[in-house]
């Protein structure tokens, strides 16, 4: 939040609030808590990832019509998986608010039962990008077969293995709250790990967009 | 079971790379013996490898700087020999070896000796001007550290095993695809660049997160030190920046691990792409590398001209918007790939912005000198040094930055002298200016200014040695990375250029001598005030070296130079009352960072070998660290406030004794 809107969302009922915390952003008069700074730090990673994927964007962007021959993404895209996948994703996305939120209530039900749906959503929606995959190199349009299919494999992808990373972080998760109970140290991992959950579904709309979307329609 | 390792990779038939293998093998072995003899590896491993404090990664990251900088100057000085010798002859490298030495040059100099350096004098002093006790992430700072460690290991291990790559400092394909270069060579670049290159984008993040959230009470953004500045722009460069290097080298790897066709000749690749990413990287990084000298010299000078620097306000915008405008000139690296002449006007003009800012930064240090009590200790001579040298290299910079110029200079000599110019003249000079200036703060002792001075001439003057006469034969035709030639009249300047290498050599060998000396003569270089130079920020203003939780309590600031404003009024005032000690949380030491870097090891080599199932434990092996760091239930460790006091009390009492016998003397 900057300071502008920090001002500015207490500018109604309670200006003298929000003109105090706006000073303190600027004064920098207190030391940020550690959530503040555990959470702020992990954006800005978040942020370089969504710096590295630009990159594999920027390259998709390039090599999209270099099918050296090969099927393009008009030939290749199913838009109905793609529906399934993204469907899978968004929600995920709630179910793992949902945790997140357990997790500061310290509401085990909600906790668990949060991270287990995420869990089988994001397996679900890597078992439909598994097969999507292992579709294409079936049918000899695997990541060798052009510069497009090279950068499209390499794009999706690394959002794949996002997710994956994403999954196993998840069950450690699970499995240091199970062990631990829920600490502050863990409840910031907890907040990390739904950033980055988050984070994925911000990718995974771009590349709806940019890849499939626009791929199937071209 | 060992993919494509076998004896073959050793190069038992060729007498040069074996014996420097050898020699590096025995140097290696010969060290780790004598520490373990003398029985100090478990305070080795307590007190430095597990370290998590700021302080101590450091010095261990210009200690591996200063180590890789011997090796790249060694490349160094066999490519000027070699150049001198080979007139119409083969000299004494055939070529395939000739291009690694280029090759690991350049790789070694930008990664493994400017990129740490930088970053080791942002460990030590960021913190400390802050007024604070650690970085944001002391855990991960060690996992940065030591993930560059692997990247040098594995950039030596090259020496010995196998090969390094043949393709210049930058793998621009189809040159660097597995067609044409089918060996390690390349592999080997790829893995250490890629895993040091974590260790930077983690160390980023850090800094990042440091300067703009962790600070003392009052350190409000205009009254840091001009060098937390740079590092905050040179940090947000990394993050913005590094990403797209580890997303370059990943395509580049998976063309040549997987048969992708990224940068291929054939099935639409384009390596013009490859110029484009890497360089989106490239030429922030020269920023990110140049910045944190930037700072140094703010302070060197500002210090040693006993005045505030001028125009502090202009020093945050120009840092601010190098930071910036640095990523709209990448094109300059490559007008001759033809993109046409508006945007190649474009990006020149660019380029020659991004001068502007820098000659305010010029002007501020003069004016900041002009009028103040100039003192020529060796901190100060860099810098002057700089000052001199750097605006030739800019100069030359802006020339390079005319596309019709840039046309007749592309890929000379002229070129290489530029970035020399601007790379050992600032980034160099800074490095050393900073290593000068807070060496006392971090071991407690001054470096002997005899020598140092004596390394400054011989590195300044071996510099214009060096560098000039390849201006002159840039201009006269010569290319980069000739292994021979036959041209008559560049032979009299190659000449002089390597007597120029041999004057930077003595300059070394001055360096090392000065930290022999000083070692040696500690005690009569001793500093017990903790501010041997009249220091204006507050990294001045603890012991040196400071305590594990650098400030008894955390100061609170009231303007800029704020150590100077203290300092002045407890020469009137006398010094201030004892505060009330409380105990101090600090974070614990790990293991994690070294472990993890260790796996990373046997993990690259067993890529760069296709040993797949060490590849397998590897990662395994990683992930297992961090879970067991995860599960720690203690991450900190309490310091009683008996304790803070005793340290603090006795600091008090030997900054209060030097003072007094200072005011007696003078």
């Amino acid at each position: 939040m900057t300071a502008f809107q920090a001002g500015a969302g207490y500018g109604d009922d309670r200006p003298e609030e929000g003109r105090r915390r706006a000073e303190a952003l600027f004064d920098r008069a207190d030391p940020a808590s550690k959530r503040i700074i555990v959470g702020y730090g992990f954006w800005i990673f978040l942020l370089s990832d969504i710096v590295m994927f630009s990159a594999f964007f920027a390259t998709y962007a390039v090599l999209v019509n270099e099918t050296a021959g090969g099927p393009s993404g008009k030939d290749l895209f199913n838009l109905h998986n793609v529906a399934i996948e993204t469907a899978c994703l968004l929600l995920s996305s709630f179910t793992c608010g949902l945790a997140a939120i357990g997790s500061r209530a310290h509401n085990s039900l909600m906790y668990y039962g949060g991270m287990a749906a995420t869990c089988v959503l994001g397996l679900g929606f890597l078992s439909i990008e598994i097969h999507e995959f292992a579709g294409m190199v079936g049918q000899g349009a695997g990541p060798t077969r052009s510069a497009f299919l090279s950068a499209f494999f390499t794009l999706v992808g690394c959002h794949g293995l996002h997710v994956t990373l994403g999954i196993l972080w998840l069950l450690t998760m699970v499995a240091q709250v199970f062990a631990k109970g829920y600490r502050a140290d863990i409840l910031r991992r907890v907040l990390c790990f739904a950033l980055f959950w988050h984070t994925l579904d911000i990718i995974w709309v771009a590349i709806f967009t940019v890849v499939y979307l626009l791929g199937a329609g071209a | 079971m060992f993919g494509k390792l076998t004896w073959g990779a050793i190069p038992f038939d060729q007498p040069i790379p074996l014996a420097a293998g050898g020699i590096v093998v025995v140097v290696i072995v010969g060290v780790v013996a004598f520490v373990a003899i003398k029985g100090w590896i478990p305070y080795l491993w307590r007190e430095w490898i597990t370290s998590v404090d700021h302080k101590r990664i450091g010095v261990m990251y210009v200690t591996l700087a200063s180590v890789m900088l011997l090796r790249g100057f060694i490349d160094a000085i066999m490519m000027r020999s070699q150049q001198a010798l080979a007139f119409r002859s083969q000299g004494y490298l055939p070529p395939e070896h000739y291009n690694q030495i280029f090759s690991a040059h350049g790789t070694i100099m930008i990664f493994f000796v400017a990129m740490p350096f930088v970053i080791g004098l942002m460990n030590l002093v960021v913190p400390l001007q802050l007024g604070v006790r650690d970085v944001a992430f002391p855990t991960l700072n060690s996992v940065s550290l030591w993930l560059t460690a692997t990247g040098a290991l594995l950039v030596n291990l090259s020496l010995v095993v196998g090969e390094f790559s043949r393709v210049g400092w930058l793998p621009f394909p189809p040159l660097s695809e597995l067609t044409y270069s089918p060996t390690v060579g390349v592999d080997y670049y790829l893995w250490a660049v890629q895993i040091s290159g974590v260790g930077t984008l983690m160390t980023g993040v850090n800094f990042v997160t440091t300067i703009l959230k962790i600070h003392a009470p009052g350190m409000t953004y205009m009254r840091m030190p001009v060098f937390c500045w740079t590092a905050l722009a040179t940090n947000l460069l990394i993050v913005a920046a590094f990403p797209v290097l580890t997303a370059t080298l990943a395509m580049l790897t998976l063309d040549r691990y997987l048969g992708f066709h990224f940068f291929t000749n054939e099935a639409g690749g384009n390596m013009m792409m490859f110029m484009n990413l890497i360089w989106i990287w490239g030429h922030p990084e020269v920023y990110i590398l140049v910045l944190p000298a930037f700072g140094v010299f703010s302070e060197v000078v500002s210090t040693f001209s006993r005045k505030q620097l001028f125009g502090y306000r202009s020093m945050v915008i120009a840092t601010m918007a190098i930071c910036v405008i640095s990523f709209m000139v990448w094109l300059h690296h490559f007008f001759t790939m033809g993109a046409g002449p508006n945007v190649n006007a474009v990006f020149g003009i660019a380029s020659m912005i991004i001068a502007v800012p820098t000659g305010v930064k010029i002007f501020n240090w003069m004016f900041t000198m002009y009028g103040g009590r100039v003192h020529y200790a060796t901190p100060m001579l860099w810098s002057i040094g700089f000052m001199v040298t750097f605006v030739i290299g800019g100069l030359t910079g802006v020339l390079l930055a005319v596309p019709p110029a840039d046309f007749m200079l592309h890929n000379s000599l002229f070129l290489v002298a530029h970035f020399h110019n601007v790379i050992i003249g600032a980034v160099l000079f800074g490095a050393f200016a900073g290593y000068t200036f807070w060496f006392p703060k971090a071991f407690g002792f001054r470096l002997h200014e005899g020598w140092g001075k004596a390394a400054f001439w011989c590195w300044f003057f071996g510099f214009y040695l060096a560098f000039v006469p390849l201006y002159v034969v840039g201009l006269m035709g010569m290319t980069r990375r000739m292994q021979h030639y036959d041209v008559p009249e560049w032979r009299p300047w190659l000449l002089v250029a390597a007597g120029g290498a041999v004057v930077i050599l003595a300059g070394i060998l001055c360096q090392i001598a000065q930290l022999v000396v000083s070692i040696r003569r500690r005690e009569e270089l001793r500093d017990l005030t903790g501010d041997p130079w009249m220091g204006r920020s507050l990294e001045w203003s603890t012991s040196s070296p400071p305590p594990v939780f650098n400030f008894a309590v955390l100061p609170h600031v009231e303007g800029r130079d704020e150590y100077w404003r203290r300092a002045r009024l407890a020469e009137r005032a006398g010094p201030m009352a004892e505060p009330i000690y409380k105990p101090i949380e600090m974070p614990r030491n790990s293991a994690t960072g070294f472990v993890c870097a260790f796996f990373a090891t046997f993990g690259g080599f067993g890529m760069i070998w296709h040993i797949w199932w060490l590849v397998g434990v590897s990662i395994l092996g990683a992930f297992a660290t961090f879970v067991v760091f995860a599960w720690r239930d203690r991450t900190e460790y309490e310091i009683p406030s008996d304790e803070v006091a005793r340290i603090d009390r006795a600091n008090r009492r030997a900054r209060g004794e030097a003072v007094a016998g200072a005011g007696a003397l003078s």
